[in-house]
């Protein structure tokens, strides 16, 4: 379809980002080799093109960056507060200093639109940094009594969909608290984590507290697994969520875990639809939907059901899918070519089952990984579609009638992790917010996040908060 | 019994506690129990399977309206608990003192502290949400709030020694917050929680939110850590063997949330912990906005 408006390019330059040829594993304060010389290459999924050799960390580098944490946790957690503070506030203004730079270049590994990164990863990351920057010396007033300390080494693990902040909502918490760190970034976005290795050098963080080990699911394993980590704090899918629930069993790891969602996001017959639908949009199209508290089922009124849909079809035939540095696009690309044929095989799924799709028309670039935008209509309960996480730009719309109809739906899923709800009448979103069964509810808003917010999921999302003051009891012995 | 007695006493058959019920095993088994000194007090049931998934099904049932209940009326409610217990007091100071070997001074100050230990939580109902909740001030033209809300069924594997005040400590944190319970009473001592029961029964206390059952752990634990529809376990009293770590694995298939088994001195005052194990953190935003022309804007 031609767009009313056209728009020339408008590429955010990329200049600005300067991507070493091969990077090393970041262990005790300096870049180096896997111990059995393992690399592999991460590419940027809009191009295809190969940004860099990453080494990849086996079981044996897993033990040389434990032991690099461990005899870095003597002194780290015996500095004062105010100290490691100053350390994190360091980080926290060099990464603001940063920010284009880091925008561009996870743009670049990720996929997705530079819109994204630029005003929302970026910013949440320096946010999330000087929050907790700011509870290291007040650790006795979070409420869990007097000098509570630290665990130890936190063995962390980390998703693609939106690297850099994963790393600060688990590296930041963790310094505050005197904690020292092993992270492992997912093996399709290594990149942002190992400039940040970079930041924490500028910031002349003592060597050791932090350490970058690039690899793939075995490296996450022999790191969560490994018997010197104190802690254990991942995100990703529940059925990896799980192995590491039953690994660490009989241990005394403390275990936090943000998994996978199917959220639903609930729509009235009374809600303001235009302001509805730019929610549903920025629900499940966010970062082309890879999104674990993505509104991925649109429960909506069905005396509403036509009109909505309307809006929202003839909207999502204007979002623009495309280079992801330019400054105009809205859909970036999938992350990677295995997550591209999931999408594609449960989409495909949906339709054996009945489900009936429809697709915006956008011309899809030649080379790299997209999925045009999609949704189903006539989806019940029992579809695939309606309960697995695609984790995708693909949005299963059904209907209801009543309240509880719409509530026990809701919470029709295995998942708790998000849910939205659109109404103008005030006494309805409490009275709905307070039965879902979920973490997080935005009410005429969606995805929306904030540092100071906890965040984190009910049932087999996963346990444990992100953010706010509940962030904290996730790394402290108490 | 006393060489005075004229008259021949009536012994209690004891009953599992499901849905506000008083069921005896469907298996039709029971075990004997006896005192420290290895005299015969009773024969308890000896729950199966099916009766643990019975009780799951009355925990679920009675979570709704327990959880839905105002905080206020939990308090209520935990507070007519220690009134009824208070009342049969001296049952429970004999019952305390056959299960520990406990000189009848000696339970009775654990009876007391038991007691005293429902009050604890009875004031705690209507607390706790401001303690562990809060308004959090995000950098946007939200409001934003952080409450607790109780997890939902939890399966309680209750301490095998302390067969009162610690089983009073491991349930009480449980429903004070609105979760449902399902207890596997301390196996060798299980007559008190079994009392516990009548108690709880008559204290308002809708059935289903506290189902006791009495048996072996290593036989009803590993169904109901692996129950779809229980939430959460709390493994204080699965200290046999390997047994805790099993029932951890057994719990990863759904995710529950997992207390494991630590050292723990019930005469000391408890801390929030055993809440805040079950408790789960929902954060709700709504836009601000301002007030402009129309009114409102998102």
């Amino acid at each position: 379809m031609a767009s009313a408006f056209e728009y020339a390019p408008a590429p955010e330059s990329r200049s600005v980002v300067d991507i070493a040829p091969s990077y090393g594993l970041f262990i005790d304060g300096e870049f180096v080799d896997a111990a059995d010389g393992k690399v592999f290459k991460t590419v940027s999924p809009s191009s295809e093109e190969v940004l860099s050799e990453i080494a990849q960390a086996g079981s044996e580098d897993v033990d040389r960056a434990v032991k690099a944490a461990r005899k870095a946790f003597e002194k780290w957690s015996a500095l004062p507060g105010s100290e490691r503070a100053k350390y994190l506030f360091r980080i926290a203004r060099i990464i603001q200093e940063r920010s284009r730079e880091l925008a561009v270049l996870e743009t670049l590994d990720n996929g997705k639109p530079i819109k994204e990164t630029r005003d929302a990863d970026l910013p949440l990351v320096a946010a999330h940094f000087f929050y907790y920057a700011g509870w290291a010396d007040k650790l006795d007033h979070a409420g869990y009594g007097a000098n509570p300390r630290p665990l130890g080494v936190a063995g962390q693990v980390i998703p693609w969909n939106f690297p850099l902040l994963m790393l600060a909502w688990k590296i930041a918490p963790a310094l505050a608290t005197g904690n020292t760190v092993v992270l492992k970034p997912a093996e399709t976005t290594p990149l942002s984590a190992l400039f940040f290795a970079d930041i924490c050098r500028q910031a002349g963080l003592p060597r050791g507290v932090v350490n970058i080990l690039p690899g793939y699911g075995d490296t996450g394993a022999a790191l969560v697994e490994h018997p010197d980590v104190n802690k254990v704090a991942f995100t990703g899918s529940t059925a990896v969520g799980k192995s590491i629930a039953r690994s660490v069993a009989g241990t005394h790891k403390k275990v936090t875990l943000e998994l996978g969602g199917k959220g639903a996001n609930i729509v009235f017959d009374d809600a303001p639809i235009d302001q509805a639908v730019e929610g549903i949009v920025n629900g499940i199209f966010f970062n082309q939907g890879q999104v674990c508290c993505a509104g991925s089922r649109l429960l909506v009124q069905e005396s509403v059901q036509d009109e909505l849909l309307d809006s929202l079809k003839r909207r999502l035939n204007t979002l623009r899918l495309g280079d992801p540095l330019d400054k105009n696009t809205d859909i970036g690309a999938i992350n990677s070519s295995e997550q591209l044929a999931r999408i594609t095989s449960l989409v495909e799924r949906g339709e054996a089952e009945g489900a009936e799709r429809w697709t915006a028309s956008c011309e899809i670039p030649s080379a790299g990984y997209w999925f045009a935008p999609t949704l189903f209509t006539n989806v019940t309960q029992a579809h695939t579609v309606a309960r697995d996480e695609i984790f995708g730009p693909v949005l299963s719309v059904l209907t209801f009638r009543t309240p509880d109809e719409a509530v026990a739906k809701a919470n029709n899923s295995q998942y708790g992790l998000s849910a939205g709800i659109w109404t103008e009448k005030g006494s309805r979103i409490l009275a709905v917010a307070s039965k879902l069964r979920a973490g997080v509810v935005w009410a005429n808003t969606f995805n929306k996040f904030d540092p100071t917010s906890p965040f984190g999921g009910y049932k087999e999302s996963g346990f444990g908060r992100e953010g706010g003051r509940h962030g904290l009891e996730a790394y402290l012995d108490v | 019994m006393s060489e005075q007695q004229t008259r021949l006493n009536v012994f209690k058959t004891y009953k599992l506690y499901v849905g506000g019920k008083f069921p005896r095993s469907e298996s039709g088994r029971v075990y004997e129990v006896s005192d420290s000194k290895g005299k015969w007090l009773a024969n308890a049931p000896l729950s199966s399977r099916k009766d643990a998934r019975d009780a799951v099904v009355a925990a679920r049932k009675a979570f709704g309206g327990w959880a839905g209940a105002t905080a206020y009326n939990r308090g209520q409610i935990l507070y007519r608990v220690a009134e009824m217990l208070e009342g049969r007091r001296d049952q429970f100071v004999r019952e305390v003192a056959d299960a520990e070997g406990l000189s009848k001074s000696k339970a009775a100050v654990v009876v007391d502290a038991a007691i005293d230990r429902w009050v604890w939580y009875a004031g705690w109902t209507d607390k706790i949400a401001q303690v562990v909740g809060g308004a959090n001030p995000v950098a946007g033209p939200y409001f934003n709030l952080s409450s607790p809300e109780p997890t939902g069924v939890v399966t309680v594997v209750a301490p095998q020694d302390s067969s009162f005040l610690g089983l009073v400590s491991v349930i009480a944190p449980v429903i004070a917050t609105g979760n449902t319970a399902v207890v596997i009473a301390s196996e060798k001592s299980p007559l008190p929680a079994l009392s516990l029961g009548e108690v709880l029964a008559t204290s308002d206390l809708p059935g289903g939110v506290v189902n006791i059952l009495s048996g072996k752990a290593a036989e009803m634990g590993p169904h109901l850590a692996a129950h779809q529809d229980v939430n959460a376990i709390d493994l204080t009293g699965a200290t046999e063997g390997d047994l805790a770590r099993e029932l951890e694995i057994a719990a990863a298939d759904n995710l529950k949330r997992v207390l494991r088994p630590r050292s723990e001195d019930f005469n000391e005052s408890p801390g929030t912990d055993r809440m805040t194990a079950f408790l789960e953190t929902k954060t709700v935003w709504h836009p601000t906005g301002s007030l402009g022309a129309s009114g409102s804007s998102y």
